[in-house]
């Protein structure tokens, strides 16, 4: 047999002009990152922590995006209003049931904390689920952008919903209701950065959140027939999975995760609005598009990544842009990676993509 | 043939056969067309009158308007082809002169529920809407292309125009004298410095800057396929909004927007002195102060007279060349590539037209307003307007007007005037012990704060069981019913991969 050279493909002009705008970006930021670290290290550090506890609620939402992404090619604009309404239960839980003061003890927060994470998976989950039989069923077979249309819809419904419960303004829970005490520090201060428990916390709850979905779709038959139902509907059908359930399952599974970052955000935070869901949905909706969408590992490493780039341009100080232009940084990340790179930085794995 | 008629109509006949009228199905749709059609609507209002009369004597005016509507419904289609809108038309100039009348009464009648006509200042804003409606059903309803981001060229608009008409300028130096300006400007006294352009100008500036823009914003993302182009289109209405915000001198280090408080005050709309002495148009619409003419007539009837042009625009460019090209992208991608369409460059062109009336439309808002502040553009309008086209109809231009009418009226009078009859009729309450912040309290309603909760509803509702809108355009409704091939062409799969 004749062996068959493997050639490399040809890249275009514009190809090659794309990649080098792109790389040349990722450069300046890390050039200013560096830079950054150099002059001041100690809030560099402390950024760090503070951005991965935030970015562990965006890759918490960002995995329900991706979630459905993945089965239905639907962007659920309506997702990041069922993590605010977690964040409401949470609120109701800490405020009208248990009546929390401002820095409670340990015996009295652990069972706040169980009690909210209960009550907010299993109030997103079904929420989430009942969204997807009433308003996206109906339409699977539309054109592609029906469903979209509708999920907007949903979200301002959501919203509003949220405003006639709990009123105009934020709902303030008390102040600490996390503890605030410092784990551990790095070097000797005022030059120094601190680990705080609240940010233990954070890591605390999303780590055995993410491992039990990596079970959960890995290892599970369930997680099986969502895999199966995401690669292809039809055969999935033959092979004698149910779909409509799976899709229902999928949809309680993103609407659990919204609910666990909705808690964390309620606790971690202490202030819960009822448009808090829009602004954070589209951030976490940006971080999948970067991790790259339909992808488990990318969504969570967009939040990651994401929580991080926020927090860095809200406190560095060397030319950072600062606090009134996050949204402008987040959108703008969301734009070039669109346009740079759309499949994301772990590749995109949807049911016509993949 | 029956199947034209619904169950009421059966049923109706099936009645009367039972007491005894011998046929009457069958010699009824014997009788003329005309006949048929012209009947059961004076045999329907007769019973509603006997029933209604006891209770209240019914406004002469509110006949009137019955007739009208009608003798619309009776009179043969090519007729009514021309009829129905010269009759809209002629209501709508108007309609100062009915409902700015001191006695009320005699000229219009109170509607049941939604109680008074709306106001001549809930008219100019409703021109306002509806011509960015009509501008975004370019983008939507005829390429098919999701903008949720319609905002960013309203905002665009409105502030070439503060530019281009108020003392903004006059902090910037040019050879160290501060810019000074004045070509036809309306309402400029003496030494207030800055750019001052007569307002007719400046809408076609901001509608070129507009769409200049939607050029620049299409560009890099309308070769993503459609989800992804509707988020991308959000992220930049939410860019621009923040930029309104932020660009001042203090936070971008050049004062480009005003910063949070705007930029206020604009020039007023008006004709200028030369074209008032030759024309007698009037010079500054804010100097007329007449009972039936004044500022807001005068707005809101040039508001008519562009939204009669934008209207104009957009049935030619439907069916010219491009918007069939338009149409034909709508419809298949892939067979309109493979046509000879050249796909981005009938995109691009579908998103400038579409930002060069919302340009138009944030132009003649900021000098109706006479400022522009930030506040005012955030991504709810967006919706808003997207509500509009999908309730109307998408592609439909006709139904798109209504359906801006109808929501701007809701939104500006008609919610309020729903909750105050639902709190005085369906469940009485004292509005003294309620709260204004709260959406219900004291058992009373206020609907107006849960409004974008009320387009929400509006819009799921249509998709679930009316996607092509209320008056669809037919092309488009054939789309929906038989589904159309929508997979795009140039989508990630095609993206390079590097």
């Amino acid at each position: 047999m004749e062996a068959v050279p493997v050639r490399r493909r040809q890249r275009s002009t514009s190809e090659i002009v794309t990649s080098t705008i792109g790389l040349t970006l990722v450069a300046l930021v890390v050039v200013w990152l560096g830079i950054n670290f150099v002059k001041d290290w100690s809030t560099f550090v402390e950024l760090t922590f503070s951005g991965l506890a935030r970015g562990s609620q965006y890759a918490l939402v960002a995995l329900g995006y991706t979630l459905v992404y993945g089965i239905l090619e639907l962007i659920n604009f309506a997702h990041g209003d069922v993590f605010m309404i977690g964040g409401m239960v949470t609120a109701t839980v800490v405020i009208n049931i248990f009546a929390l003061d401002s820095n409670p003890s340990a015996g009295s927060l652990l069972p706040v904390i169980l009690i909210s994470l209960a009550g907010a998976m299993i109030v997103c989950g079904v929420l989430n689920a009942t969204i997807e039989r009433v308003a996206y069923k109906p339409l699977r077979g539309a054109p592609r952008l029906v469903p979209l249309i509708t999920a907007i819809g949903v979200s301002f419904i959501i919203e509003n919903v949220a405003f006639i419960w709990k009123g105009p303004r934020p709902v303030q829970l008390p102040p600490n209701t996390l503890p605030h005490d410092v784990i551990f520090t790095l070097g000797t201060c005022p030059k120094c950065a601190t680990f705080r428990w609240d940010q233990l916390f954070v890591m605390l709850v999303t780590v055995p959140v993410l491992l039990g979905l990596v079970w959960l779709v890995r290892f599970t038959k369930q997680g099986k027939a969502m895999r199966a139902t995401a690669q292809d509907k039809d055969a999935a059908t033959m092979m004698g999975i149910d779909v409509n359930r799976t899709i229902s399952f999928t949809f309680i599974v993103a609407g659990a995760l919204a609910g666990t970052a909705g808690v964390i955000y309620a606790l971690y935070g202490t202030a819960v609005q009822w448009d808090d869901g829009f602004t954070l949905g589209l951030i976490a909706f940006t971080a999948a598009v970067l991790g790259g969408i339909g992808n488990l590992p990318g969504a969570v490493l967009g939040g990651l990544l994401i929580g991080l780039i926020y927090d860095y341009n809200e406190g560095l100080s060397w030319y950072a842009p600062g606090s009134s232009w996050s949204q402008t940084i987040v959108f703008g990340i969301l734009i070039l990676i669109l346009v740079f790179r759309p499949q994301g930085l772990l590749g995109e794995q949807t049911p016509e993509g993949g | 043939m029956a199947s034209r008629h619904g169950r009421a109509y059966r049923g109706f006949f099936r009645l009367l056969e039972s007491v005894g009228v011998k046929d009457a199905r069958a010699r009824w749709e014997r009788k003329s067309p005309f006949l048929q059609r012209a009947v059961p609507p004076l045999a329907i209002a007769a019973v509603v009158l006997v029933l209604v009369l006891p209770f209240r004597t019914p406004d002469p005016a509110a006949i009137v308007f019955l007739a009208i509507v009608y003798a619309l419904y009776i009179m043969p289609p090519r007729w009514r082809k021309w009829a129905l809108p010269a009759t809209v038309l002629t209501i709508a100039v108007l309609y100062p002169f009915l409902v700015q009348q001191l006695d009320y009464q005699r000229f219009l009648f109170e509607i049941p529920i939604f109680n008074t006509f709306p106001t001549i200042d809930t008219m100019a804003v409703m021109a306002i809407y509806a011509m960015m409606a009509v501008g975004l059903n370019i983008v939507v309803g005829y390429a098919g292309l999701l903008d949720l981001g319609y905002v960013a060229f309203y905002a665009l608009g409105a502030y070439t125009a503060a530019w281009l008409a108020s003392p903004h300028a006059s902090q910037f130096h040019i050879n160290g004298k501060p810019i000074d300006l004045n070509i036809g400007g309306v309402g400029v006294t003496e030494g207030l410095g800055g750019i001052h352009i007569s307002i007719w100008i400046v809408l076609l500036a901001a509608a070129i800057v507009t769409a200049v823009g939607g050029i620049l914003i299409g560009l890099p993302t309308l070769r993503l396929r459609g989800d992804y182009l509707a988020i991308v289109t959000l992220g930049f209405g939410e860019i621009i909004a923040e930029v309104a915000k932020n660009g001042d001198s203090i936070t971008l280090g050049f004062n480009l927007t005003g910063g949070p408080p705007g930029i206020n005050p604009l020039d007023p709309p008006g004709w200028g002195t030369w074209l008032a002495d030759h024309l007698g148009l009037p010079a500054n619409y804010l100097e007329k102060s007449g009972q039936y003419v004044n500022f807001v007539t005068l707005v809101y009837w040039s508001g008519l007279v562009l939204l009669l042009l934008t209207i104009f625009c957009s049935l030619r460019m439907r069916d010219s060349r491009l918007g069939r090209a338009w149409i034909a992208i709508r419809e298949d991608e892939v067979a309109a590539a493979a046509m000879g369409i050249p796909l981005m460059r009938t995109k691009t062109w579908a998103y400038a037209s579409g930002a060069f009336f919302g340009g138009v439309a944030g132009a003649w808002f900021g000098s109706f307003k006479q400022g522009v502040f930030p506040d005012d553009f955030y991504f709810q309008i967006s919706i808003f307007i997207l509500c509009m086209v999908i309730l109307g109809g998408m592609g439909n231009v006709w139904g798109v007007v209504a359906g801006a009418a109808f929501l701007t009226y809701l939104n500006q009078e008609g919610l309020s005037s729903v909750s105050t009859w639902f709190n005085d009729k369906v469940l009485p309450c004292d509005p003294n012990t309620a709260d204004p912040a709260k959406v219900i309290s004291g058992g009373c309603v206020n609907a107006p704060l849960v409004s974008f909760g009320i387009y929400g509803l509006i819009i799921v509702l249509v998709m679930l069981f009316r996607p092509e809108g209320l008056i669809p355009e037919r092309r488009r409704k054939l789309e929906f019913e038989t589904g159309v091939h929508d997979e795009p062409l140039m989508d990630l799969r095609h993206a390079p991969e590097s």
